[in-house]
């Protein structure tokens, strides 16, 4: 066992010098949320696998930790840069280091608003397509029969709420049979998506007006889960529930078919990431400027209890 | 003395019926309650309900309030509340056992700002600022940042459930408020607690053990907190530590100064700040009944509640009185000399000027 520890060690000192074994520095953000929680551990298991040595560095929400952990990246001069960006601006100085340094920045999850050549490629998830994605799954469930759709919205005015509800509207634009009726803000929250579900079962006669529910995410769709169900009615059958993310307990309340589908918001931004990685440093590839990650529509026919299984365990 | 209670209400209940009527009008089916699967169904139901956690937390923060302090933790407690039954109850305990703990922990809290304020003499606003930001954090550690669901009828009843078809927080709201009303004014302990907020040096030369009577009321509001925290913790059966009582301080001193409290302690009512909590209930009702867009959410809620506390200004209300005298109907004689401890809000800020 000793042995075997001693060759790890000395393996591990000495791959750098030959080459293979990577370090990545990855600046999360923080841990503000299960998906973020999910992103992290995500991430550090993407890297065990690809036998990269992940150098992790939490920010607590903070810029200046960022820029501080991108700075002390590039001194101990790791091979490539991982980068969640708590904010859009003021990126430019320091990812313009890391390009002297010819250390490849890869940003997670957000873009910022810099020169694209200061950073290799952006891995995100295209919110407005996936509003689209749960949108088209609804014109083609109901399949042209008349439909009264209430939405929960996210928090007001944050860009993934308008970039959700667009890519809603999108989708069902044209579709004269479906009309949003009722649209108000749930707060991303399970509490709030119950409360504001109440009122519009009441504000629609007990509910028998309301055909189908959108929630911008799977918490406030979960919360609404259970007013429906207190107002006596059946989710997921006398209501049809469509929401964004793919969080464990939404893919049990499937299983259970008390929801009809979810669109995955995938916590694995790093595998792209890496894969992007590989290829440059096998033959100097440039990847594209954006990897957009896939939406996976997740409906009462996929397999929920091995997505539930294989998620619950990330820190959702 | 319950005469003296309505003459102190009246203006809240005028205002409450105003925004009910408000209700009525965007959504003419709102006073209609019927039985829906055992249970009664309906949005003058929701406005109790949903007012639950506010109303809670209402009749600790007025007490606090009385003795010229202010507990802005009381949102973060909520969550540490909410997080610790949700821990012990998944871990396999009796929910009574997770509601005791909870209990346990909003107490614990309770007397943390206590004996910050009390003994330390800290300035309530720093004290129980330190718990506001520290304890989501602490929340957040005992659910490792994921929302804890459960599933434990025990405890999901008490957030969701009902008792004689009535939602379960209904009860709890009046029954805390009944035990509390009937404890500080059925004993001196009211009277006391406005001593201290008043003067609380003299109160102390008077002979009251101002120190004890402060760390008991942020003891109070701590366990308010922790029922509010394990209610909607039972309502949505889980704990989200993020988000469960996240500015919900800011709503429950709002329901104590529409309840006419004067934040400079002294004098106040239980009941006007629980009629304060469901006056912002039914302005929140209404906002989603109206269907209107999401984005004047906040500025629908500020309009209303601007014009709520202009009515109940000073100034407003001696314009009216002198109006009211002035047109010659009489208005009622006052005499300063008079002992009233409980009696109309009307003249309670003026007075307090003076004092």
């Amino acid at each position: 066992m000793k042995l075997l520890k001693t060759l790890l060690v000395t393996a591990a000192t000495l791959l750098p010098v030959s080459g293979y074994a990577q370090t990545v520095g990855f600046s999360q953000i923080g841990s503000e949320s299960g998906w973020r929680a999910a992103e992290t551990a995500v991430t550090k298991e993407d890297a065990k696998q690809e036998g990269i040595t992940l150098k992790f560095a939490d920010a607590q929400q903070k810029q200046e930790n960022q820029i501080k952990a991108l700075r002390g990246f590039i001194a101990q001069g790791v091979d490539a840069i991982f980068l969640a960006p708590v904010v859009a601006t003021g990126w430019d100085e320091v990812l313009g280091e890391a390009k002297d340094a010819d250390i490849p920045v890869i940003l997670l999850d957000r873009k910022v608003d810099a020169p694209d050549d200061l950073y290799m490629t952006a891995v995100t998830s295209d919110t407005v397509h996936e509003g689209k994605v749960a949108g088209e799954w609804l014109k083609d469930a109901v399949d042209g029969k008349p439909c009264n759709i209430v939405e929960l919205q996210g928090t007001t005015g944050a860009s993934v709420t308008i970039d959700r509800k667009k890519g809603f509207a999108d989708a069902i634009d044209g579709a004269s049979n479906l009309k949003i009726i009722r649209s108000q803000t749930g707060d991303f929250t399970r509490a709030q998506g119950k409360i504001v579900m109440e009122s519009f079962l009441k504000a629609e006669d007990g509910g028998k007006d309301i055909c189908a529910l959108y929630a911008h995410n799977d918490d406030m769709a979960l919360g609404a889960i259970q007013a429906i169900k207190e107002a006596g009615l059946k989710p997921g059958k006398d209501i049809k529930i469509v929401s964004i993310d793919s969080v464990p307990d939404m893919h049990l309340a499937i299983a259970h078919g008390e929801s009809n589908a979810t669109v995955e918001l995938t916590p694995d931004m790093a595998g792209p990431a890496f894969k992007a990685l590989k290829a440059y440093w096998k033959d100097g590839t440039m990847p594209p400027k954006w990897i957009q990650t896939k939406s996976t529509l997740y409906t009462q026919d996929s397999d929920n209890m091995a997505a539930y299984d294989r998620k619950k365990d990330l820190g959702y | 003395m319950i005469r003296a209670t309505l003459r102190r209400v009246a203006p809240q209940i005028f205002i409450l019926g105003l925004v009910l009527l408000l209700n009525f009008l965007l959504s003419p089916g709102f006073f209609k309650v019927e039985m829906h699967q055992g249970r009664l169904f309906g949005n003058l139901i929701d406005v109790l309900n949903r007012g639950a956690p506010v109303a809670l937390l209402s009749i600790g923060m007025t007490l606090v309030i009385a003795t010229r302090g202010i507990d802005l933790s009381v949102g973060a407690v909520m969550a540490i509340a909410g997080a610790v039954a949700a821990s012990v109850v998944t871990e396999g305990s009796h929910w009574l056992v997770a509601v005791f703990a909870a209990l346990g922990a909003g107490a614990l809290c309770g007397l943390w700002n206590g004996v910050l304020v009390a003994i330390f003499r800290i300035q309530p606003i720093v004290a129980t600022l330190v718990l506001m930001v520290a304890g989501r954090g602490i929340a957040q550690l005992l659910t490792h940042g994921a929302i804890l669901t459960f599933n434990d009828p025990g405890l999901v009843r008490l957030g969701g459930g009902t008792i004689f078809s009535v939602p379960t927080p209904i009860w709890l709201w009046i029954a805390l408020a009944l035990i509390v009303g009937i404890v500080v004014r059925r004993s001196a302990l009211g009277l006391l607690i406005e001593a201290t907020g008043i003067n609380e040096r003299s109160a102390r030369l008077a002979g009251i053990n101002a120190r004890v009577l402060l760390v008991a009321v942020y003891l109070v509001a701590g366990l308010c907190a922790a029922i509010a925290g394990i209610v909607v913790a039972g309502d949505i059966r889980g704990a989200d530590a993020n988000n469960a009582g996240l500015w919900m301080e800011l709503d429950a001193i709002l329901a104590v100064v529409i309840g006419g409290n004067s934040l400079l302690g002294g004098r106040f009512s239980i009941t006007a700040s629980l009629l304060g909590a469901l006056i912002i209930q039914s302005v929140n009702s209404a906002i989603l009944l109206s269907g209107m867009p999401v984005e004047f959410n906040l500025v629908i809620k500020a309009l209303i509640i601007i014009a709520i506390l202009v009515i109940q200004s000073p100034r407003i209300k001696h314009s009216l009185y002198l109006l009211r005298a002035s047109s010659g109907t009489q208005p009622p004689v006052e005499r300063p000399s008079a002992p009233r401890r409980r009696s109309a809000g009307t003249e309670r800020i003026t007075e307090e000027g003076r004092t």
